[in-house]
């Protein structure tokens, strides 16, 4: 029982990071019906620039660990923010009239130009964040002992998701994103400004994933230029399994996914763990069509 | 009917290129080849049917493991391991798409790429203790062709793009017939072609079944090139490669050829940049698909007997 509880709350914390990149994943998706394949590689840059700034800049040093973790957490979101506003401007944009497929591939080039970037300006080796970073003490819950950064991590992303959960639903441009997202032209004919929503979906989006990005660096403790790929991809299979599109589906979906995998790799075998991960979007995916929480829209006439 | 031009030098450059290029170039093509084989299959569903689909390296893999274990273990010749291997690959192709195929485009999308991944992980950890784990298969012998040994790179460069030439012809006719049609009717607007009476679920499996069948032929031919093959070669980027290849050809074959040797011609010649090459390719992508949204050359539209003589 005690092994079960450990590998679900392991699965909570890895899933609260999936959550947070597959919500960029799913609000990009909402507005723009696009796949935003560099979303994965925005969040390497995250754990890259968080690097440069508690490391090789010594916030770390100079601050105290909580303080510096907080400034660089929000240095870090500002930076990937104005990153994924650029990249929409330069590679969506143009493309916003033609077909959906079109913007994909230029998607998948953005992906491979970050990726081939990052590994130009910091050499293709394996990054270490100081050990120090991390909380190393455990608090006991329920009579287990449990490391205190797996809980903090789960908080975070809670958190995280419930400032833009507030966000979403309470403010004027909230509601505009839910407006756009459910149907772009009446949106403009009730006076939104579709290109201003956009844009702030693109700076919401990576910086919750450059978020995460740092989260995973003093988290794992390594960083390398392609974990992109791979948490992105986790984090893009977390939405459609939630429901693509819907804000709380992604982060359903990414806390299923990430005990999925926590329990697939202590009872199946580490070896298997995305094999079954996969598995399990699919076999959901044949029960229900549109995701966990998605909405069956009748196609259109 | 303007673009024969285009097919004559295409065809004429490709025949001649084996006598100016040095082996390496050659070997160059002969990988752009068989990215043509699968592009030209993949876009049978992708580019014809509009099924998304971004996990065409698993039909590949397994058309090149089938021949690969048949070969190292049984001891049959290589070509003769290309029809049962585009058989298998189509088999499975055909029972992964019988629960899947109604999903909607990006859900598609997403469980294609799973099927990549599960396959890649599955002959990583050498399922059935068949697939040799994560070093793959190695020691798969030379294809004879009617008793002529098929070594050389000049070789294999005219075996696949024969292949090539055979399978253009064919998915040609494909287009020209009344499922190519279909096909076309169901990519524009699906419900419409059901209100049509098109079978559009039967439609778009064989679809996804024929493009793996081609797939699996293909492995064979790559197999055989190789002599050794490992999971690695079959991962979710060679996939999105393929994809790439047909969105930006627009759906048309002689575009998928052009955009075939950008996309496995252009890091190769981007070599000399070495280190940024890729970033440069990247970067390419992108400026091609805003420079050409609707891909390089998109199908002409189809002419029909009647409509030329309302024109006269």
């Amino acid at each position: 029982m005690e092994q079960f509880l450990q590998q679900l709350l392991n699965g909570l914390a890895v899933g609260g990071i999936y959550a947070l990149v597959a919500l960029g994943y799913t609000m990009v998706y909402g507005v723009l019906k696009l796949i935003n394949f560099a979303h994965g590689d925005l969040f390497t840059i995250g754990a890259y620039f968080g690097f440069t700034l508690l490391v090789s800049w010594n916030l770390s040093g100079l601050l105290p660990p909580v303080v510096a973790v907080l400034a660089v957490f929000i240095m870090v979101s500002l930076l990937v923010a104005i990153i994924g506003w650029v990249l929409e401007r330069a590679a969506y944009r143009p493309l916003r009239n033609a077909g959906r497929l079109s913007a994909v591939v230029s998607a998948l080039g953005a992906s491979i130009f970050f990726e081939n970037a990052i590994m130009l300006i910091y050499g293709a080796r394996v990054y270490v964040y100081p050990d120090f970073l991390r909380p190393e003490f455990t608090i006991s819950l329920w009579g287990m002992q449990v490391p205190a950064m797996r809980m903090l991590i789960i908080v975070a992303s809670i958190a995280l998701m419930l400032a833009l959960w507030a966000f979403i639903q309470r403010t004027r441009m909230g509601a505009a994103i839910r407006a756009v997202a459910i149907d772009p032209g009446a949106a403009v004919l009730m006076g939104v400004n579709v290109d201003r929503v956009i844009s702030i979906v693109f700076l919401i989006g990576p910086g919750l994933g450059g978020a995460a990005g740092l989260m995973v660096g003093i988290y794992y403790g390594q960083i390398d230029f392609l974990m992109g790929w791979t948490y992105g991809l986790k984090a893009f299979t977390a939405a459609i399994l939630g429901g693509i599109g819907n804000i709380p589906g992604a982060m359903l979906g990414g806390f299923l996914l990430g005990v999925t995998e926590a329990l697939a790799a202590g009872y199946i075998a580490m070896a298997w763990k995305d094999a079954v991960a996969f598995l399990v979007l699919i076999l959901i995916l044949i029960i229900r069509p549109t995701g966990i929480l998605g909405e069956r829209t009748a196609d259109k006439l | 009917m303007k673009r024969r031009p285009l097919y004559i030098t295409l065809g004429i450059c490709i025949c001649i290129l084996p006598f100016v290029a040095n082996a390496y170039w050659i070997d160059v093509c002969v990988m752009i080849g068989l990215y043509a084989l699968l592009s030209l299959s993949l876009n049978v569903m992708l580019g014809q049917a509009g099924i998304f689909n971004m996990g065409h390296a698993a039909f590949f893999a397994v058309g090149a493991y089938v021949t690969a274990i048949l070969n190292t273990m049984y001891k049959w010749p290589v070509f003769w391991t290309m029809l049962p291997a585009g058989a298998i690959a189509a088999l499975f192709a055909f029972m992964v798409a019988l629960p899947i195929i109604h999903l909607r485009g990006d859900y598609l999308l997403i469980v294609t790429i799973g099927i990549v991944e599960i396959v890649r992980i599955a002959l990583i950890n050498d399922v059935f203790g068949l697939t040799g784990g994560s070093n793959g298969i190695f020691g798969i012998s030379r294809p004879y062709f009617f008793g002529f040994k098929i070594v050389k790179g000049i070789q294999f460069y005219y075996l696949v793009w024969g292949m090539v030439a055979i399978s253009m012809l064919l998915f040609y006719g494909l287009w020209k017939s009344r499922f190519g049609r279909a096909l076309n009717c169901i990519k524009e607007d699906d419900i419409a072609a059901e209100g049509c009476g098109i079978n559009v679920t039967g439609c778009k499996i064989m679809a996804f079944t024929l493009g793996a069948f081609w797939a699996g032929m293909a492995g064979t031919v790559y197999a055989a090139k190789m002599v050794t093959i490992a999971p690695e070669s079959f991962n979710f980027m060679a996939s999105v490669i393929l994809f790439a290849v047909v969105i930006l050809s627009g759906g048309s074959q002689v575009g998928v050829l052009v955009s075939v040797f950008l996309f496995i011609g252009l890091p190769e010649a981007l070599r000399e940049f070495s280190e940024s090459r890729m970033m440069i390719f990247g970067l390419a992508m992108m400026l091609m698909m805003i420079w050409r949204p609707q891909g390089l050359l998109p199908c002409l539209p189809r002419q029909y007997p009647q409509a030329r003589k309302d024109e006269g």
